[in-house]
């Protein structure tokens, strides 16, 4: 297979990809400290580490493909095109936010980006994930549902139904599991029979595959590939992306489970400066730019912070808004 | 004796009944290696090994179904949801099942199980981790349903939970977990389950309160002459207490932190109106959540019953 980064994708998008996944670990380091500072208050779950799943995934999909995920979001919302400044809000419970700043951290949503939603339930998503699928099926529209989920979450009935359902109407679902080897403290091997988490699928009939999720670009071409064979098939996908985050589980979570060494390993994987590398090795960019991209992504981070401060709080009587009608 | 904070106490009485009675074992995400999400069952996989203090996978239906199992056949499972608001998929196994073994089986099989789940807001997450659902499990005849409101009672009825023979939902007021101490004895008792207990005598009103709203609605009462109760069972509810309070003052304000339409304050207000309505001297006023769910941070404060609004539910009867 031809390896070279140009041979993948034009110099400008690959850049963009490498700028993605900067302004997401900023995103989310600048998050970690406004929950030391108690501007954000809650649990909070931290995206730094997994950047290549995201940025590579939503790449290979179409704009008006669905994109649903777990809690752990921000990155994932931020990357399908949300504006920074409003999901920092909404995760102050401020009223400029994404969601008029009621639902924090873990329940964004933005319907003009198809991103239909943070899931704080472990496998909630899952089969609202179908349910799009089939509407879209049923419209006879070229749209598919691409929905990620933890390792955590195939052990919940909810991913059992939904595999089987997708696959027996053949309905157009892209699942992504992100398999980061921990739900909070407990190692995949220590929940699941068979912790190849991709092999599960054959009880379904459904393909799948596993792609090293700290690769921003086999991220992407994966899932363009996959996306492409959901459209063309109408029928159900399965990627298993390992990652690993390098935070806790949120921001309660000293992880003290995993060691050290564990961690180390990781951190020398880390996908941003890996794509880095490769830009520069292979002459599509020098360092003086990717650290002009640093600096613009820090003061798109930095204007964010500040707009989420300067912004009102919500009216007490909105709490009464959005039930029904 | 020892002045301990809820999640002490928990630990306290939940290693102790292991180390009594080996048929007790305790199951959940993160319980074992991992101590739970609030630290209550710290220390005890080390102590009493994984076969009795289990690392679940994240299927909540299942470690209810499993517990209902274990508990048929001769164990004492003590089951851990991480939060109320994630075991709605494990309402199936729970209102389905553990709640009509007894009843199915004609008393010839039982479920001696406790789910244990922290409960109501506290920790500042909208939503699923604040969820104040209890009125949901009340409508389940055959699961008790317990609510602590501190140390002294969490571990008092921890243990009588765990030796009921029937299945019993323990609700853990998250804001309690460490928000205060208590003097708690170091060796075992029980609190009856199905007994309220009145914390203050007074006779011009009765203030019924539950959990976390009961050490609101005690700095509310500070300038009245109010008896309150603390209900410590909702289902079976003591209604004996409450009727008789009431026969004594007249006057009730019910305050719970759960939205109003159908929160279990309904069902204390029909019972007093049913059998106690020739005490009365003034309208039966409940305190409550408004009817939407829990959100975020600030818009919290408005969400959760007040001081104030408690203490004008009080003006309101008294001035009848
Ligand atoms: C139904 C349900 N059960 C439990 C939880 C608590 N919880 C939140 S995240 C999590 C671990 C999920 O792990 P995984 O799916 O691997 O996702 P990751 O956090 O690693 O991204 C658990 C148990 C929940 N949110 N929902
Ligand atoms: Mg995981």
């Amino acid at each position: 297979m031809e390896t070279r980064l140009r041979a993948t994708l034009p110099d400008h998008e690959l850049l963009r990809l490498y700028e993605q996944m900067v302004m997401s670990r900023e995103f989310e380091e600048s998050c970690a400290e406004q929950y030391t500072k108690g501007h954000i208050t809650g649990f909070l779950h931290l995206y730094s580490g997994q950047e290549a799943v995201a940025v590579g995934a939503t790449a290979g999909l179409h704009v008006d493909d669905y994109i649903l995920s777990a809690y752990r979001e921000h990155a994932q919302a931020i990357v399908r095109g949300a504006d920074p400044r409003r999901v920092m809000a909404e995760l102050f419970g401020k009223a400029t936010g994404i969601c008029k700043g009621k639902g924090g951290s873990m329940h964004l949503f933005d319907p003009n980006l198809n991103f239909m939603g943070g899931y704080a339930i472990v496998g909630g998503q899952l089969p609202i994930a179908v349910g799009l699928a089939f509407s879209a099926k049923y419209r006879r529209e070229d749209r598919l549902a691409a929905c990620f989920f933890g390792d955590g979450a195939v052990n919940q009935g909810t991913f059992h139904e939904s595999l089987n359902w997708a696959r027996l109407w053949e309905l157009p679902v892209l699942f992504i599991c992100e398999n980061n080897f921990y739900g909070i403290g407990t190692e995949v091997h220590r929940s699941s029979a068979l912790a190849s988490i991709h092999k599960r699928t054959c009880g379904y009939d459904i393909p799948s595959e596993k792609v090293d999720g700290m690769d921003v670009i086999a991220v992407y071409r994966a899932v363009k590939h996959a996306a492409e064979r959901v459209r063309e098939t109408s029928l159900p996908y399965f990627i298993e992306a390992t990652t690993y985050r390098f935070r806790g589980h949120s921001m309660a979570d000293p992880a003290k489970y995993r060691s050290a060494a564990e961690h180390e390993v990781w951190k020398a994987r880390d996908p941003i400066p890996a794509l880095a590398k490769r830009l520069i090795e292979e002459e599509i960019t020098d360092a003086g730019h990717l650290e002009g991209i640093l600096g613009n992504c820090r003061t798109v981070v930095q204007e964010a912070v500040k707009f989420a401060e300067e912004s009102p709080w919500p009216e007490d009587e909105e709490v009464y808004n959005d039930i029904y009608v | 004796m020892a002045r301990i904070n809820m999640v002490q106490a928990l630990n306290m009485a939940l290693g102790s009944e292991m180390k009594r009675d080996d048929r007790v074992v305790i199951l959940g995400e993160d319980v074992g290696r991992d101590g739970g999400v609030f630290r209550v069952t710290e220390g005890f996989q080390e102590q009493f090994g994984s076969e009795r203090v289990i690392d679940t996978p994240i299927s909540e239906s299942a470690i209810v179904g499993m517990a209902i199992g274990m508990a048929a056949y001769g164990l004492l499972p003590v089951a851990e949801i991480q939060f109320l608001g994630f075991s709605y998929a494990a309402f199936d196994q729970l209102f389905v099942h553990a709640a009509r073994l007894r009843s199915r089986s004609r008393s010839r099989y039982n479920c001696p199980m406790v789910v244990r789940t922290p409960y109501g807001g506290g920790i500042k997450a909208p939503e699923l981790h604040e969820e104040s659902s209890e009125a949901f499990f009340c409508h389940m005849p055959g699961i008790k349903v317990v609510v602590p409101s501190g140390p002294y009672t969490a571990k008092g009825l921890l243990l009588a939970a765990i030796r009921d023979p029937d299945p019993v939902l323990f609700l853990e007021p998250t804001r309690l977990y460490r928000l205060i101490k208590e003097e708690v004895p170091d060796g075992e008792y029980t609190i009856p389950l199905g007994k309220a207990r009145v914390v203050r005598e007074g006779g011009d009103l009765t203030v019924i309160a539950w959990g976390s709203m009961l050490e609101r609605v005690m700095k509310a009462v500070e300038r009245y002459n109010a008896e309150v109760i603390d209900l410590l069972t909702l289902n079976p509810f003591d209604a004996v207490a409450v009727l008789a309070s009431v026969k004594k003052t007249g006057r009730v304000v019910i305050v719970h932190e759960a939205p109003r339409t159908c929160g279990f304050g309904a069902e204390i207000a029909a019972t007093v109106a049913e059998q106690g309505i020739m005490d009365l001297r003034a309208p039966i006023l409940r305190v409550t959540a408004p009817d939407v769910p829990v959100p975020l941070s600030k818009l919290f404060d408005y969400y959760i019953p007040s001081i104030e609004q408690i203490t004008a539910a009080i003006d309101e009867v008294l001035r009848y």
